[in-house]
């Protein structure tokens, strides 16, 4: 299925107005995400957070980037889909250009990319931002 | 002397505001407890008034910070039944305490020798165990538990031999909060070796909830951390027997440790300076002082009764809350209820206590091999203090409802 893009979100998330059917809606993008094949969970593709784990896969498809990412956690994996509705499929110009720290502001869930939350979502974002530096470099 | 909790609370400043629109209810005391006003004032009262180097001014106020950072010692070695201030090391925290022990350790240790800990350590009491061992050759033993999460004595007992040269077990486990018989382990361990191998223990968990007599124990080494017993942050202590801490290879070199120093060669300082580089936190000494005569001055049976009575009420709701499953079951614990839920990973479950106001832990709470023994990823924590209420637990177990509906 199509996750929404990164305007419909912010559009969505701006119709809630309390915290809990902002968490629910995350809740339903983590369930609708698609789901990582369990073999892909492998320590190389592990980006360990001290809460919860999050797994990450990448495969470049002519200038762009694919990614597969997944959660143990089911409000992380509805973060995820944040971050893959402003990264995947995209090339790496688009996503080095893409302002993250700005979106997730305007999502008013800043803190979940800050560095006191221990649940890898910044680290995969850094891991994202890696990967299209460089791959730009080639 | 009765023991009101109200009367208590108000003297914490942090305990009355609110998080997200909600009154706080703070569930996180086994990572770090809340500090009454009176150690805030003993620290503010310190930089405001006296703030000086300790043991070099020539002048009034390096005085007056000596006078109250040596007090403070006194006060500590009082506080555990001490038998001189030469015991009480000032460290940065329980893993520098266990740290000067471990470094020290690694010295003496020789191939053949076994370091006995447990499956429940805090990775302070753990890695710092197997780093020593791999560096001197030395075997480390683990001793295991059962599924309720305590230390099986007669495993623990067969451990133990002529080669044993020290033991380190937690008082509590921080991620369980088995609460260990430790003065009858420590009594095994040296009947066992006849008085051969030392015994440390990681006190972090312990000293806010019951009542140490380091000579009563009759351990070697007993370490802790100010911050999650009412104190600031940064500061921790390491008692030990006086007689190991006086030729203890000291830890790191500089300052008020050194006696005497030439080109070629230095003198260390005695005891409690040689263990103590550096200048010290001289404000979270003075803080910690405070905090523990602060303490002394509270009945604590009914403290730790009241304590008692909380995990009694969470450990009775929590068996009724279906969905829900206690990790960590021991007959005697601190006040701390590990769980996991059917539907919802600790993470989730972490968010959505937070949004309403209800702050505890999730994770592997630096334990990682005793998540892999007991086969979870982490648990949620929520862990109590004297300050809390009966209806904090309520307010948890209204949040955990949520939680459920939530995640259905
Ligand atoms: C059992 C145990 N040991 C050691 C430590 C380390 O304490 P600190 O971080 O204060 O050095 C902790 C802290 O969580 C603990 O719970």
């Amino acid at each position: 299925m199509a996750l929404p893009s990164t305007t419909e979100i912010i559009e969505d998330l701006e119709f809630f107005d309390d915290w809990e059917d902002r968490y629910k809606y995350l809740i339903d993008l983590g369930d609708e995400m698609p789901k990582m094949d369990p073999k892909l969970h492998t320590r190389e593709r592990l980006v360990k957070g001290c809460q919860s784990n999050v797994w990450i896969d990448v495969q470049v498809a002519g200038n762009k980037l694919c990614f597969a990412v997944d959660s143990d956690a089911i409000i992380v994996r509805g973060l995820l889909a944040l971050v893959m509705a402003a990264f995947n499929n995209k090339s790496a110009t688009d996503i080095l250009a893409f302002d993250i720290q700005a979106y997730f502001q305007r999502l008013e869930l800043e803190q979940h990319i800050s560095p006191t939350r221990g649940n890898g979502l910044r680290a995969i974002v850094a891991r994202i931002q890696n990967i299209a530096t460089a791959s730009h470099l080639v | 002397m009765a023991f009101d909790v109200q009367q208590i609370r108000q003297q914490f400043p942090i305990l009355s505001r609110t998080v997200h629109n909600k009154p706080l209810v703070y569930l996180d005391n086994a990572a770090t407890t809340q500090k009454p006003q009176v150690v805030i004032d003993a620290i503010v009262d310190y930089y405001s008034n006296y703030n000086s180097n300790v043991h070099r001014g020539a002048h009034q106020l390096a005085d007056e910070a000596t006078r109250k950072y040596e007090d403070a010692r006194d006060t500590l070695a009082s506080f555990i039944n001490a038998n001189s201030r030469n015991e009480v090391i000032w460290t940065s925290g329980t893993t520098e305490s266990i740290n000067i022990v471990t470094h020290g350790m690694a010295q003496k240790l020789r191939t053949g020798d076994e370091v006995i800990v447990t499956q429940m350590e805090h990775h302070a009491n753990f890695v710092t165990w197997q780093q020593a061992c791999k560096a001197s050759g030395a075997t480390l033993l683990i001793a295991p538990i059962n599924d309720a999460g305590e230390l099986i004595t007669e495993e623990f007992i067969k451990l133990i031999n002529a080669n044993t040269r020290l033991v380190s077990i937690p008082h509590a486990s921080n991620a369980l909060g088995t609460l260990n018989p430790i003065k009858q382990l420590i009594s095994e361990v040296k009947r066992l070796t006849a008085d051969q191998a030392l015994v440390m223990i990681d006190g972090a968990q312990g000293i806010a909830h019951s009542e140490v007599d380091v000579q009563q124990l009759n351990c070697d080494f007993y370490a802790f951390s100010s911050h999650k017993f009412y104190g600031p942050t940064g500061l921790g202590v390491l008692w030990g027997k006086e007689s190991l801490l006086a030729d203890w290879p000291v830890w790191q070199t500089g300052g008020e440790m050194i006696s005497e120093v030439s080109y070629q060669d230095a003198k260390w300082n005695t005891l409690p300076y040689r263990l103590e580089a550096g200048t010290p936190n001289i404000a979270a000494v003075i803080g910690f002082a405070a905090a523990i005569n602060w303490f002394k001055q509270l009945d604590i049976k009914a403290l730790l009764e009241h304590e008692n009575a909380l995990l009694t009420q969470a450990t009775q709701m929590a068996e009724d809350f279906s969905g829900l499953r206690i990790i960590g079951s021991a007959s005697a614990k601190v006040p701390v209820l590990s769980f996991v839920m059917d539907r919802g990973h600790p993470a989730d479950i972490g968010f959505i206590l937070d949004r309403q106001g209800v702050a505890i832990r999730t994770g592997h709470h630096c334990a990682e091999p005793l998540m892999d023994r007991l086969s979870v990823p982490g648990t949620a924590r929520a862990s109590f203090a004297l300050y809390n209420t009966s209806d904090d637990v309520e307010q948890l177990f209204v949040a955990l409802k949520k939680v459920k509906m939530m995640l259905a």
